[in-house]
């Protein structure tokens, strides 16, 4: 290497434009990475995070780049192996993972890429990625396919696999999106130890905390443009915050007391074997109730009973005082009822289909005419509606779902269940991969539709979010509702402590 | 043990049906557990199979391949020009024939699919046709016979009599057949290149940005399927004694529902030769039970449908779900 000693860079990018039709997703961005950094990259939805780490990786083409340096190499036109082999690896924000293989062979693949021919050791390959997962502290059935294996899960075979590869570089687009907060700490710390053998790190979030604890430096970056470099230290989340969208996001404490308002729903001694287990609570109207705990607490699995898709093994429900009892999914949603899933991406959403289509799919019965056909005109309203509401990024409504960045695409799930216009709706982890501006607008609107009398259930793994979001707080831990607290008399630090402890 | 079987759902279903089958068949036709049935079975599903084990790898890359059947015809009809042409031949210069031709067809498949970004089911069907009317044209519909002695030789790797004097004997297309299937397995299962054709038929996209090649991928795929549909002419016309331009015409359909039976998913990803040996068998037992029970042959279709229809809209009922169901609530 010819630079200096304390100018060593893993990577340098400058003026590297790139656009897919008519969308500019990167424009004349200058982007250098130390050595051994943690390095943070940050921006609102679709501000071209994803598109730059692409570029570097040789998966697109720019259109134009005044200079691509890989640890001092000037690279013309790479390809994905080439960046590998040179000592990249990437974990990819929609996993890039391959659901009928197993997790071993998820975990090696890469091994396997080239057109050279020969053998195929699986041994090797079991023994190795049973090593990489020893060292990320996890144990998974590694002859399982990967589709058994639940979101976090397969988030952690994404890492396993990123870092098969002795690479010098490790991109980590949002590796902590679908990760609880014990599973993050881990990874957090195998970062730090990366970087400290030297390995540089961009890692790409939009929990800001996470973002200003591990990072030395954060580029930040807003609408393709480069807004600038800074480093962590002193760097509060506000004035990220403000960074990235531009504008100055408060947070504050919303709860209010709804105790007479009537009960919308209520579960009591609810029992599921193995998952839940004598959970009692009860909704109100206008209420928003958070629910938090570490994964595995069966949040997600009581949120599946109530909406019919398993059935409980004991207790009772009851909606508006009726008893309820869904034998399926589609019996919830006629009650009333409507579900963010955790796993939006692969189970909400209809990937080639046009972004219109997709918000207006659960309501497809309101838009029609007398004569039974869809009305056009009705359907075009509604999705400017919502895309406005939720400032969803997109090119044109008929694009299809895929070619919008992963936030906005959790914003048209969100948009397609707020249309159904339910009684509960349950949001679980509704802000996985959403940035801090659009947070606060799905939030604001989640207070909005409070006040207009929908009982709303927030699952949550983040504190700072049933904190700031909801009225009463539930704690679960191993399936059971551990303790209630008010967040207008509990703080954010005792919180985490009783979750954490 | 349970982690082996769980790979198998599929394929275990089927060999417990097929094996029913068998048991209700010895009882109900006599002649049907007898080895010269067996080896008859054998000898009429060779050439099945081995078209069987191409599709199952384009299957597994993501693709559909309909036109496979009646290039084995171009193929033959070719080759038999060719070889004729130049005096006769002899057996390795068939199967270099015959290979090399399946390979060309193949890898048009490939080039009309990647190039010019069309799916596969319009390519091959497109190519089907274009195929069959050519083949039509040019041979004006007429058979070939004639054909060099050691084309048409009757080759046994495995004779036997027994007391009542009645012969049970494999043909060389069985050998062959064996071959194609344990040089798909070990494509398919042992090599890198083969692993990498699961990966981009489960999802292409991080197929590519993993760097696999999928321009090479389509290649590997749909010249495999050519190249057995090659080596599935030459053997047929072994077979036959001679070359029929319609006579494979309409086999495809049988063949893809036997490989789809086998539990080979449509959208790739998932297949095993395993599954596909016993689709293959499945469809050759049917058929045989019921022309030794004497049942119309259009009950087979139907039956065949119908199972068809059983096994895809079962498959999601998983058995390892029901074990692991089993295991929580202990
Ligand atoms: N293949 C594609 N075709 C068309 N447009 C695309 C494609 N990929 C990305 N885009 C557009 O480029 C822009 C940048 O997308 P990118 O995925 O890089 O955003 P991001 O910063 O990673 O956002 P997020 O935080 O939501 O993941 C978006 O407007 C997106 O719609
Ligand atoms: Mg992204």
């Amino acid at each position: 290497m010819t630079t200096a000693p304390a100018e060593r860079f893993a990577l340098r990018l400058h003026k590297v434009s790139k656009a897919f039709g008519g969308v500019q997703a990167l424009n004349k961005v200058n982007f250098e990475v130390r050595a051994g950094e943690i390095h943070c990259l940050a921006g609102e939805n679709g501000c071209g995070k994803s598109t730059l780490i692409k570029v570097v990786t040789g998966v697109h083409q720019p259109e134009t780049a005044e200079l691509i340096e890989l640890f001092g190499e000037k690279v013309d036109r790479i390809n994905p192996v080439q960046a590998r082999q040179m000592g990249v690896s990437v974990i990819w924000q929609d996993l890039a993972l391959f659901p009928h293989m197993s997790v071993a062979e998820n975990i090696a693949f890469d091994s396997l890429v080239g057109l050279t021919p020969r053998a195929v050791r699986s041994r090797d390959m079991m023994a190795r990625s049973k090593a990489v997962l020893e060292s990320l502290g996890v144990q998974l059935d590694l002859a399982a396919p990967l589709q058994d294996l639940q979101i976090a899960q397969r988030q952690v075979v994404a890492i396993a696999r990123a870092l098969m590869n002795d690479a010098k570089l490790i991109f980590m687009d949002e590796p902590t999106a679908s990760l609880t907060q014990s599973e993050t700490d881990r990874l957090l710390d195998i970062v730090r130890k990366l970087s400290a053998n030297g390995v540089a790190i961009v890692f790409v979030s939009h929990r800001l905390a996470e973002v200003l604890d591990i990072a030395e430096r954060v580029t930040v970056v807003r609408d393709g443009n480069l807004v600038g470099v800074y480093p962590t230290a002193g760097m509060t989340q506000a004035h990220l915050g403000e960074l990235m969208t531009g504008q100055l996001i408060e947070t504050e404490v919303t709860a209010r007391d709804r105790s007479d308002a009537p009960t919308v729903f209520a579960a009591e001694n609810l029992t599921r074997h193995g998952e839940f287990t004598d959970v009692s609570f009860q909704i109100r109207a206008g209420e928003v109730l958070g629910l938090t705990g570490l994964i595995g607490a069966g949040r997600t699995e009581l949120a599946h009973v109530m909406m019919g898709m398993r059935q409980a093994d004991g207790g009772q429900m009851r909606l508006n005082g009726a008893s309820y009892r869904p034998s399926n999914i589609r019996k919830a949603i006629a009650q009333g009822m409507a579900y963010v899933s955790e796993d939006r991406l692969s189970l909400g959403l209809l990937q080639k289909q046009p972004i219109a289509d997709n918000t207006v799919i659960s309501v497809l019965r309101k838009l029609t005419t007398a004569t039974g056909l869809i009305s056009e005109r009705r359907k075009a309203e509604m999705v400017r509606h919502w895309i406005r509401e939720l400032g969803v990024k997109i090119g044109s409504p008929d694009d299809p779902i895929s070619t919008l960045s992963g936030g906005n695409q959790q914003k048209v799930v969100l948009a397609k269940w707020l249309a159904t216009d339910p009684k509960l709706l349950i949001l679980d982890s509704p802000t996985v991969g959403v940035d801090v501006g659009a947070r606060a607008g799905i939030f604001r609107i989640v207070r909005a539709l409070a006040d207009q009398g929908l009982a709303i259930l927030l699952i949550s793994d983040e504190v700072t979010e049933v904190m700031f979001n909801a009225d009463r707080i539930l704690h679960m831990a191993d399936g059971r509702l551990v303790a209630e607290y008010d967040p207008r008399t509990v703080t954010v630090p005792e919180l985490e402590e009783h979750i954490y402890a | 043990m349970r982690n082996v079987l769980r790979g198998y759902t599929v394929e275990l279903r089927l060999a417990v049906v097929l094996a029913l089958i068998c048991i209700i068949l010895s009882f109900s036709a006599p002649q049907f557990a007898t080895l010269s049935n067996a080896t008859s079975l054998l000898n009429n599903s060779s050439v099945n199979l081995i078209w069987a084990v191409g599709l199952l790898v384009v299957l597994i890359a993501g693709g559909i391949d309909i036109s496979f059947a009646v290039a084995s015809s171009v193929v033959q009809y070719v080759a038999a020009t060719l070889l004729l042409s130049i005096g006769g031949g002899n057996w390795l210069l068939g199967f270099l024939f015959c290979g090399t031709l399946g390979i060309l067809l193949g890898l048009l498949n490939a080039w009309l699919i990647h190039g010019f970004r069309i799916i596969s089911i319009v390519v091959t069907i497109a190519t089907f046709n274009a195929f069959f009317g050519l083949l039509m044209y040019f041979s004006r519909g007429r058979n070939i016979y004639g054909l060099p002695d050691w084309w048409t030789a009757r080759i046994f790797i495995f004779e036997y009599q027994n007391a009542q004097g009645v012969w049970s004997e494999l043909t060389l297309a069985v050998g062959v057949m064996v071959a194609c299937v344990v040089a798909t397995w070990l494509l398919i299962q042992r090599s890198n290149i083969g692993r990498q054709l699961y990966a981009f038929g489960d999802n292409p996209e991080g197929a590519r940005r993993a760097g696999v090649n999928i321009a090479v991928m389509q290649g590997v795929a749909f010249g495999w399927m050519g190249l057995m549909a090659g080596i599935a002419g030459l053997m047929q016309v072994n077979i036959v004694k001679e070359v029929v331009p319609n006579a494979l015409y309409g086999r495809e359909l049988e063949v893809l529902a036997a490989v789809v039976l086998g539990g080979a998913r449509l959208g790739g990803g998932k297949g095993t030769i395993l599954g596909c040996i016993l689709g293959v068998m499945f469809v050759a037992i049917t058929q045989n039970g019921l022309n030794l029970l004497g049942v119309s042959p259009f009950a087979f279709q139907m039956i065949i449908g119908a199972a068809i229809l059983i096994a895809i809209s079962t498959s999601n009922i998983d058995l390892s779900q029901i074990l692991r169901r089993k295991e929580v609530r202990q």
